[in-house]
């Protein structure tokens, strides 16, 4: 027998060893099919304004910084403001975004774009958040070309942008939301949920900003 | 790695009697109690939420087979190869032969309990392939050549002036007169040291927290981002995760993840929680060529269908040992194994048998906290109870113990006698303590006296209350 099939096996004898086969597998496919939602926190369920309140507020509490702008058009701005702001060059490590990509660039002319995965040799990379969460602050970002996943993890500072409709209330509705990209039961290869810039506290639990990840996370709010 | 578990008592001999430890200790109880019950209090649903994990995990136990045929399932379906170990020896030659096949010379590791379990560094080193370890705190103690102390915070038993010490006989390269008296500095050194580790690594291993059977995703759940450099630049990501780490659906993983940070370190939510799914994809400029899951039993498909199955509900978050007096005492290493604290008192002697690992249910005071801010909220004392018992069953204990419960035991089978023993016991230790009050030696109770006085009893005894509490009760 397989290892496989030795431990299905011992699993089935201890847990269901004369119950019925059939309504076992029917309440597992039925829950997967339906997944259902359990308790969903007070907390996010506001109108669209106060959730934006909710998410800027949550985020700034784990030392996230965030501002909003009016349209895609003023992102470059708030990119290269937030540079100058921090003394650091004006140049992004970026994915093939169409909504970054789309903005009018011609403002920040100084403001340098490479476009591809981040080799660790970027400051400052700069992403699309897929949605975002209200309840902790959340950003959900999914890999691809459009924002590969190298630019969250290996510049020193994260920007992200993430426009004020994908901004969810609960963990279940943003989930949901990257659920529907691909079709139910296909993820994309990776989903982050990032909460705040990298930290530790492996040395005599005290919290220190800026371990592996990013030192610094901004994000971008559009609310147009 | 050695376990040392059935030393156990003179483990923590040693560990009171060491000063270094015993500093070290003191940042648990500052670190995590406060912060987890800050966490649980500004959250209204926080009881609700531990209920609806239990039932979760629950549900998922009793169909287990079936969500891992679908989880597995799922994972092919996304590219990805899902590999089945029965024992740690052969999850080790699993990691092996992917290494082999990729022609690996060295490894970068995300903190992960099975791999701690499987006792993967050794074997690797072993057979020439460089393990880095990449959390501060695991590659704190692979420096140190120790094992972690806590399932999270694993160099917790380390002071900064000892890092500073390890980083200086380490990183020779760097000047000699840098100034590390910061943590601050340190971590730093850490990072710069390791992020080149990280791009050169050939496979990258992480754990678990979380296997999702909708999807056939693995989830880690990390602060330092290092899991997701270890899983993102390699060509080769491998899963390390036991069978217990199956979830059904985002939506019931979503329940989870909101008492897991909260418990763990009384953060709302961890920094990175992140979800892979197979291999990079066509429309990826990133991400690892192969995905691999291995799934890991040793032990555990003894416990489904038990009594101890309500253990495998445990998610790892840690805060039975922040809350336990025994733990904070004697620290992790004394536990002798992997799993420390009341969730390795369990686990322990389920996984290397009670023979091994039999007095750590021993080591508890039955004081309940850890059941009490368990988010999955295991009865873990009734299951110590349970280990107990069986030790008892196998004659395990000392002989001295033995005799001392059989003893105990035929008096409390004879209600009279015990009460008049019991009364006349009591006025003779409050005799022998004269007006002090106090016995500094008591017949039978040295171990006791050693350390401290035993207060003497006063008034009357529990049975002659009850009694007169009983009086005009109908």
């Amino acid at each position: 027998m397989s290892a496989r099939d030795a431990i299905l096996s011992k699993i089935r004898n201890q847990v269901a060893g004369d119950e019925d086969q059939t309504a076992r597998r029917a309440a597992v496919a039925n829950r997967l099919a339906t997944a259902p939602k359990g308790t969903i926190p007070a907390r996010g369920q506001l109108n669209t304004r106060d959730r934006l309140k909710l998410f800027c507020q949550r985020a700034e509490a784990v030392s996230t910084t965030t501002v909003t702008v009016k349209s895609y058009d003023d992102v470059p701005e708030a990119v290269a403001e937030y540079l100058r702001n921090r003394n650091l060059p004006q140049a992004v490590r970026m994915g093939d975004d169409e909504r970054l990509g789309g903005a009018d660039w011609s403002k920040t002319p100084a403001l340098t774009k490479d476009v591809g995965p981040s080799d660790g040799s970027d400051l400052v990379g700069l992403s699309h958040a897929t949605c975002g969460v209200a309840e902790t602050g959340t950003l959900v970002l999914t890999s691809g070309s459009q924002n590969p996943t190298t630019v969250n993890f290996l510049p020193e500072n994260h920007i992200v942008v993430i426009h004020v409709s994908d901004i969810a209330g609960d963990y279940e509705t943003a989930l949901d939301q990257v659920r529907q990209m691909n079709g139910k039961g296909r993820m994309p290869r990776t989903v982050n949920m990032v909460t705040g810039p990298s930290r530790s506290g492996d040395i005599e639990q005290k919290i220190l900003l800026g371990a592996h990840g990013p030192r610094s996370l901004h994000i971008v709010v559009v609310d147009d | 790695m050695k376990i040392t578990t059935p030393e156990f008592k003179s483990n923590a001999v040693e560990a009171l009697k060491n000063q270094t430890l015993q500093k070290a200790l003191s940042h648990v109880e500052e670190g995590f109690i406060d912060k987890r019950q800050m966490a649980a209090d500004a959250l209204p649903e926080f009881e609700t939420l531990r209920d609806n994990a239990r039932d979760i995990k629950n549900h998922t136990l009793s169909h287990l087979d079936l969500y891992l045929e679908a989880y597995e399932e799922k994972v092919i379906e996304s590219g990805g190869h899902v590999h089945w170990a029965q024992t740690a020896e052969d999850a080790r030659n699993i990691v092996l032969d992917i290494c082999r096949k990729v022609g690996a010379k060295t490894v970068t590791k995300g903190k992960s309990m099975i791999s701690e379990e499987i006792g993967i560094n050794d074997f690797l080193e072993g057979e020439g392939i460089e393990p880095i370890e990449t959390d501060l705190g695991e590659y704190i103690i692979q420096l140190r050549n120790e094992a972690p102390s806590h399932i999270i915070a694993p160099a917790v038993h380390v002071l900064k002036e000892q890092v500073e010490e390890d980083f200086r006989a380490t990183h020779t390269h760097l000047p000699e007169d840098r100034n590390l008296e910061e943590p601050e500095t340190l971590l730093d050194e850490a990072r710069t040291v390791l992020r080149q580790k990280f791009l050169d690594a050939d496979v990258g291993i992480t754990g678990a927290n979380f296997l999702i059977a909708e999807t056939g995703t693995s989830i880690i759940v990390t602060n330092e981002g290092n899991g997701d450099l270890t899983q993102t630049l390699p060509k080769v990501h491998i899963v390390l995760a036991s069978l217990e780490k199956i979830t059904p659906t985002l939506e019931d993983v979503s329940q989870i993840l909101r008492v897991l940070a909260r418990s763990a370190t009384g953060q709302d939510m961890s920094v990175y929680t992140t979800f892979s799914t197979g291999p990079r994809r066509e429309s990826d400029v990133d991400g690892p060529e192969e995905y691999h899951v291995v799934l890991l039993d040793n032990g555990r498909t003894n416990m489904v269908g038990t009594e101890f199955q309500d253990m495998l509900r445990c998610i790892r978050c840690g805060a039975c040992m922040n809350h336990c007096p025994v733990y904070h005492a004697v620290g992790g290493h004394a536990y002798g194994w992997v799993y420390p604290g009341p969730m390795g008192a369990v686990l322990t002697p389920s996984l290397t048998g009670v023979d091994k690992g039999g007095q750590l249910p021993n080591a508890s005071t039955f004081c309940g906290r850890c059941e009490a801010v368990c988010p999955m909220r295991i009865p873990l004392p009734k299951m110590m109870r349970h280990w107990r018992e069986r030790e008892f069953e196998r004659n395990l204990n000392p002989t001295a113990q033995r005799f001392g419960l059989k003893f105990w035991a035929w008096f409390a089978k004879r209600p009279r006698l015990y009460g008049l023993g019991a009364k006349i016991a009591m006025r003779g230790l409050a005799i022998m303590a004269g007006s002090k009050g106090r016995l500094s030696f008591m017949p039978l109770g040295r171990g006791w006296t050693k350390y401290r006085d035993m207060p003497a009893p006063e008034g009357k005894t529990f049975q002659q209350m009850w009694a007169e509490k009983q009086v005009g009760k109908t």
